[in-house]
């Protein structure tokens, strides 16, 4: 109930938002304001492992992180001036519009009624996201759609649920909603037997299934009942900005494409292709195109690394939560990710 | 001898036979002395004793003191190593690293000083003035920063504990008076202060925290002109103050009711005007009588404060909360890291309850 009282008043608020940033023209561009307070705001989320945690000393780390201070370092050549605000879901976007932050990055799927009425820019899908299913293995289930009337423990959202239930739906079945407030009482049922699966984005099925006492019991299921691409934002209007922030993720990948690493960069900029140099500084002024300094995709990659760095550092095989790539992967070895050329 | 006289002293007498003294041996007749009786204290102290077992043994005998995730994982007990890992996270959050000194100096010097204001020796003028024009310019300056070269820290980056204590203890030192204030309006015979003192009361009374909170933090800002924001933190401690103000205006009004009206009327008759009356005659008595109540209502508001984290602010059990994700540790300290939130949340609530008993005593006049 509280929940549902709070969606209804972050509805009111970001429609009244979306209208107020709809008529009002802000007397300074954000990256004049950005420049003038010397460090960028950025909304990120309270606490998602592998997207943004804190680590023993305060100091933030993640994927949405690295976006942001990707963002940093292309504007300041420091990935480090940037200051994190705690947004949740009922206030990430209100805090965008009124100014509190200068960009989102937290976990947000571009839909289109969020682009279209909330008074937001989004930028490039930044990961590709996908809602799933996950099972004990001794339940002997392959498939979604081998689960009837199954108990499915999930966290409250709106979407969650209604993905959950047109998906039954489509294929005849019925399941049981379980809904917890909390994640860890949620991760805590499902461990326990409360329910059969839980469902939940692929990437928190697989912190979820970190933490279990033996991983290898659970299984995560081949059907992804949505889609979830989860992009940055912007405030709407600022054309500059919102070119600043999608091409800083563009760099990222392209970066990866064309093998610039944090370690090599600096070779790099030696190099004779026209677009690395293009992208690093070296030739041509991409960087005041963008009333940026010239260096900044050097900067970018300098500072926080090419996408797959930034992947493997907070998401990857090696970290605690051990995501595969999946769609999260260069075009040209058939994943999703394609930065438009830098020319 | 009155009837009433008679039967007051049957029953003062009748009380004083049911206390005999005390013979050797009895406590062991009051909890032995039948089957039942018996029976009930074996089974109390069986259940005490399994869960002392418990509790011991999971807090010592099969804790992990030193170790990494991995081995904290893999024992039953409690998981010691994340909590000093994290204690500095869990208690000042964001704020960096290397200046936790100061909110850690605030801290003290905050606790400190509440100690010392709670003797009711010191009480007066003086330290209303101390802490207006010292103690809390000294505090802001350790937090914020800004003066005698200490770097800036913007209030983004507060949290934890200090964060908890600012907005609880801030809040209902500033909500007292103007609670008082509102009893005073709500009980005044003035139609125009009356009717805003009853709109204020019932509107933030029938309005949940959480969208107070909510309103101060998104809407509020879509009023304000282009380019000027209110620090997030001072609305929300705003809006705490107004929320706690209304509730303390009730209790306070609940007080003044109690206060016989032949006391208004003695003042009148001596001559003082009603400011007078109040501050001298019927706001100690009415204050005094709600001290229990109040002192509710102020722990209850200490520990409500945790709802803050709805709007973004990271206090104390959000601190702890948000530790307990980090992707290293994520699902292996969940009780060790509430258990401990929960004691800290007692001893400070416990620490109030036992003040609050204290000032009951402290007040109790010979005719009470």
């Amino acid at each position: 109930m509280k929940n549902r009282i709070l969606q209804l008043c972050a509805t009111v608020a970001g429609i009244a938002v979306g209208l107020v940033a709809a008529t009002s023209a802000n007397a300074a561009t954000t990256l004049e304001t950005v420049k003038a307070r010397g460090k960028l705001i950025c909304g990120v989320s309270m606490s998602t492992p592998g997207f943004a945690t804190a680590d023993a000393k305060g100091h933030m780390g993640g994927f949405d992180v690295d976006v942001c201070r990707a963002v940093a370092a292309a504007v300041f050549g420091d990935p480090e001036k940037v200051d994190f605000v705690l947004t949740n879901i009922n206030t990430r976007f209100q805090a965008l519009q009124s100014g509190e932050i200068d960009m989102l990055s937290r976990q947000t799927t571009l839909t289109f009624s969020r682009e279209v009425s909330l008074g937001l820019d989004f930028g490039p899908t930044v990961f590709y996201d996908g809602q799933g299913l996950m099972v004990p293995k001794s339940l002997g289930v392959n498939s979604a759609k081998e689960l009837t009337d199954a108990a499915i423990c999930t966290l409250p959202g709106t979407t969650t649920a209604q993905n959950l239930s047109d998906f039954f739906r489509s294929i005849g079945g019925k399941f049981e909603l379980v809904v917890f407030e909390n994640p860890d009482e949620n991760r805590n049922a499902f461990f326990s037997g409360r329910c059969e699966a839980i469902s939940s984005d692929r990437s928190d099925l697989a912190s979820i299934r970190a933490v279990a006492n033996n991983p290898d019991d659970y299984v995560v299921l081949p059907e992804t009942i949505s889609k979830e691409p989860l992009a940055p934002a912007v405030r709407q209007n600022d054309s500059n900005w919102r070119d600043i922030v999608s091409w800083s993720a563009w760099m990222l990948m392209a970066a990866e494409e064309r093998g610039i690493t944090q370690a090599n960069v600096d070779e790099m900029a030696k190099s004779e292709d026209p677009e690395i140099q293009r992208m690093l500084g070296v030739n041509e002024e991409l960087g005041k195109m963008l009333n940026l300094d010239n260096k900044w995709g050097y900067n970018i990659i300098k500072g926080v690394g090419n996408y797959g760095e930034v992947f493997e550092r907070n998401l990857g095989t090696k970290t605690a939560l051990g995501l595969t790539r999946g769609p999260n992967t260069r075009w040209s070895e058939g994943g999703l990710l394609y930065a438009p050329p830098f020319r | 001898m009155t009837q009433i006289d008679t039967l007051i002293g049957d029953a003062s007498l009748t009380s004083h036979r049911e206390a005999p003294p005390a013979p050797k041996g009895r406590w062991l007749s009051a909890y032995f002395g039948t089957p039942g009786n018996a029976l009930i204290t074996i089974l109390c102290l069986g259940t005490i004793f399994a869960v002392a077992k418990l509790v011991i043994g999971w807090l010592f005998v099969d804790a992990t003191f030193v170790g990494t995730p991995a081995e904290c994982k893999v024992t039953n007990g409690a998981c010691w190593p994340f909590l000093s890992t994290k204690m500095r996270y869990i208690f000042f959050g964001f704020y960096p690293f290397e200046e936790q000194w100061r909110p850690l100096t605030a801290m003290l010097l905050f606790l400190g000083a509440c100690v010392v204001s709670m003797v009711p020796k010191v009480w007066g003028r003086a330290l209303l003035i101390a802490w207006i024009a010292v103690i809390l310019p000294v505090l802001y300056v350790l937090m914020a920063g800004g003066f005698f070269g200490l770097t800036v820290v913007p209030t983004t980056q507060w949290g934890g504990l200090p964060l908890s204590f600012m907005l609880s203890f801030i809040g209902l030192a500033c909500a007292l008076p103007l609670g008082i204030a509102l009893a005073l309006a709500r009980a005044s015979s003035l139609p125009a202060i009356r009717i805003l003192g009853v709109s204020f009361i019932e509107i933030v009374r029938g309005v949940p925290l959480i969208s107070i909170l909510f309103m101060a933090t998104v809407m509020l800002p879509l009023f304000m002109p282009d380019g000027i924001t209110i620090d997030k933190l001072i609305r929300a401690q705003v809006a705490i103050i107004l929320f706690a103000a209304a509730y303390i205006a009730e209790i306070v009004r609940g007080g003044l009711q109690a206060v016989p009206n032949g006391q208004v009327e003695a003042g009148h008759s001596l001559g003082l005007h009603y400011w007078q009356i109040m501050r001298k005659i019927v706001l100690p008595q009415a204050l005094k009588k709600v001290i229990p109540p109040l002192v509710s209502l102020f722990i209850g508001f200490f520990q409500d404060t945790t709802l803050v984290t709805i709007v973004g602010l990271l206090d104390f059990l959000d601190t702890v909360r948000t530790a307990m994700r980090d992707p290293e540790w994520q699902g292996i300290a969940v009780l060790e890291g509430y258990v401990f939130a929960a004691v800290v949340y007692f001893i400070f609530s416990a620490l109030m309850g036992a003040y609050s008993r204290f000032l009951e005593q402290y007040f109790r006049t010979s005719h009470d």
